[in-house]
């Protein structure tokens, strides 16, 4: 079964004159374990493609399932249920919450998740841990560096075991000695298994992965699987 | 997500904006504290109200002219109007409620006349008595009022139409200094006329409404001589039943034998009996009105602080839009950013609230207005009650406003 199957997804902001087709009749299907990039001209479409397969907005029209679930016919608290377990969302500004520990922004998905507090530090420590920041569990956002802040924002996207990893333009704000850190850790967490969809504007980004989507104009105009640089199998031949 | 965990961010929330969060709070307390302090003010002044009125007696029956009457005569017949003025309370009156046949549930009486605008003088101090009375020894003994110093004028005293005087603690302290037992012998002049004093009263206290020792008390006789004239009317008659139980009997028999005297009959009396249950009554009434003006003013306070916590809230969840935004996108629910926010200004007016009981409950520990608060365990449940409800209430609107944004409209928030 597909992680995600999009098909005949439209999405249309305003009305009359003002009307933007932001998302134009865009079917798609990505199968467990792959990695896909997602390129394409500034306001293209992809971050409204990104948002609904988040599950964080809903197309005007069209169908989309996630994990063989119609999205559309949840209700409010699955939907927060579904962003909370299945999905783990990367923003290219990090948006992690201020004034609170890094440890506990990892956690807090844990604890909408109904998880008990020893056990959520526990779990939030060793995903600190694996993204290399266990010694940097009790900063604030603000005590730390950009590549730092994201690699929290992965971390907290991760806790929860979601089916699917969304990063829309997780190196946008980073440079590239962080952006090289943080695409990395997308290589190791892809090779465990996990799929992995990822926007960026960078070719060389868009390299890593196994399988690249263009977007223009609310379309995907091309979908290409790629030999990944690392040299690890065509995601497609899985 | 449990209630609890909504309750730590909730409490997170309010840390991180502590002077924001002591502010709204101080409008909540100052509610409270009102309604709490003006509650025990009332409650302060009912019950000296009651002590004073149980010190007199609850067995005392008051028989005084009836002004309805003078008000009535213009409407009924002339000879009615002209037979009212010429039977007042007259001491014969007086002397015809003792008697044992007629009235027995009365075991004695007081006849009074007053003098108005009295000033004692004594050397250089001078005060203006507040009730000046002329009586005979058995008002000491209906009204349980007993001398602290020197001695009460005697029946002798009163055959003999003798210048003595008892005076009040007010009267005494005003005209002698705090020594009040070096004014018993001195000599001392009412509206001009020499009178000694035989003994100074002990303090009742005052209720705030009104002095009970600013009083000087004369021989009826003297009164009648000196300030009144011999003419038989009385102020009044105060009359003493043998018992509290007997009240309604003996305030029968007075009635009785006075409309059989006055040639009158319940609906063209021209006096009116009062008894200590009926002015309690009217006192009571009176300072419940008192209490709750009180409390409505402190109602206000509070509720000018409920809406300052909605305003707070307001402010706060758009202030945190993003952060709204960013909960929902990891899996907040609707339900559990309501709890959030509504907990939060559950914290603030709640602290506000026991803020404000604690300094209610030191502001009544001083009198106010001469009148000692007596704060009621009630109005505390009460105050610890309207500020959870105004905390509820006034965080419904923001914590609703917060919990329906969605996620991406609130992730896109500037
Ligand atoms: N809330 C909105 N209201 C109206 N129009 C919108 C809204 N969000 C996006 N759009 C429009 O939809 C189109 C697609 O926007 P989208 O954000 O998906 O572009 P994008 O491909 O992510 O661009 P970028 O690479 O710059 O991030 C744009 O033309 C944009 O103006
Ligand atoms: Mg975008």
């Amino acid at each position: 079964m597909a992680v995600i199957e999009l098909s005949g997804v439209n999405k249309v902001y305003g009305n009359g004159e003002a009307e933007v087709r932001a998302l134009d009749g865009v079917s798609v299907t990505i199968e467990r374990g792959e990695f896909v990039a997602i390129i394409g001209a500034s306001g293209s479409g992809k971050s409204t493609m990104m948002n609904i397969i988040g599950c964080l907005d809903a197309p005007t029209s069209g169908n989309y399932f996630l994990d063989g679930i119609h999205t559309a016919e949840l209700d409010e608290f699955q939907q927060a249920q579904i962003r909370n377990r299945k999905i783990g969302f990367v923003f290219q500004n990090f948006n992690l919450i201020p004034r609170t520990k890094a440890v506990e922004n990892v956690a807090m998905p844990l604890a909408y998740a109904g998880i008990g507090r020893p056990e959520r530090r526990t779990r939030a420590l060793a995903v600190l841990d694996s993204v290399g920041l266990s010694s940097r569990a009790d900063h604030k956002p603000s005590q730390l560096s950009g590549g730092q802040q994201q690699r929290v924002a992965i971390a907290r996207a991760l806790v929860t075991n979601p089916v699917l990893l969304l990063a829309d333009e997780p190196t946008g704000a980073l440079d590239s000695r962080s952006s090289s850190e943080i695409l990395d850790l997308f290589d190791r967490l892809h090779e465990a298994g996990r799929p992995i969809v990822m926007i960026t504007h960078e070719m060389d980004v868009a390299e890593r992965a196994g399988r690249v989507l263009r977007m223009q104009d609310g379309r995907i105009v091309s979908d290409v699987l790629q030999q990944p640089l690392g040299g690890r199998a065509l995601a497609g031949a899985q | 997500m449990s209630l609890l965990e909504s309750a730590r961010f909730a409490l997170a929330g309010v840390a991180a904006n502590k002077m924001r969060s002591i502010l709204t709070t101080l409008g909540i307390l100052i509610g409270i504290a009102a309604v709490i302090v003006l509650l025990a003010v009332g409650a302060g002044t009912s019950n000296a109200i009651k002590a004073q009125i149980g010190k007199l007696g609850t067995n005392v029956l008051t028989v005084s002219r009836s002004t309805a009457v003078g008000g009535r005569a213009g409407a009924g017949a002339q000879v009615g109007a002209s037979r009212t003025r010429s039977t007042n309370l007259t001491l014969d009156d007086d002397k015809a409620l003792t008697d044992p046949v007629l009235a027995p549930d009365v075991a004695r009486t007081a006849p009074i006349v007053q003098a108005q605008s009295v000033t004692g003088t004594y050397k250089s101090a001078t005060h203006s008595v507040a009730s000046f009375l002329g009586t005979t020894p058995s008002y000491f003994a209906i009204t349980n009022s007993a001398v602290a110093s020197g001695a009460l004028f005697t029946d002798a005293d009163q055959q003999a139409g003798n210048p003595v005087a008892v005076i009040g603690n007010t009267v005494a302290a005003d005209l002698f200094g705090t020594n009040t037992s070096a004014a018993v012998g001195q000599t001392i002049q009412l509206n001009g006329q020499n009178f000694t004093i035989a003994g100074v009263l002990g303090a009742k206290g005052s209720s705030g409404l009104n002095d009970p020792d600013d009083i000087v008390v004369v021989p009826l006789s003297t009164a009648q001589n000196k300030f009144t004239g011999y003419a038989p009317t009385l102020a009044s008659i105060t009359v003493q039943a043998t018992s509290a139980d007997v009240m309604n009997q003996a305030q029968n028999e007075l009635q009785m034998i006075l409309d059989a005297r006055h040639r009158v009959d319940a609906s063209s009396r021209d006096y009116q009996v009062r008894n200590q249950a009926q002015i309690l009554t009217t006192a009571t009434n009176t300072t419940q009105t008192l209490t709750i003006l009180l409390g409505a003013v402190a109602a206000i306070s509070l509720l000018v602080g409920g809406i300052g916590v909605m305003n707070i809230m307001l402010v706060t969840v758009t202030e945190r839009t993003r952060e709204i935004g960013i909960r929902k996108a990891i899996g907040a629910s609707r339900g559990s950013i309501v709890a959030q926010f509504l907990i939060e200004s559950l914290i603030i007016s709640v602290i506000g609230g026991v803020a404000g009981i604690v300094i209610g409950f030191a502001g009544s520990a001083f009198p106010i207005i001469g009148v000692q608060p007596e704060v009621q365990p009630w109005t505390v449940w009460l105050s610890l009650a309207v500020s959870a409800i105004i905390g509820l209430v006034f965080g419904v609107y923001p914590a609703n406003k917060a919990a329906k944004l969605r996620p991406i409209d609130a992730l896109r928030y500037e």
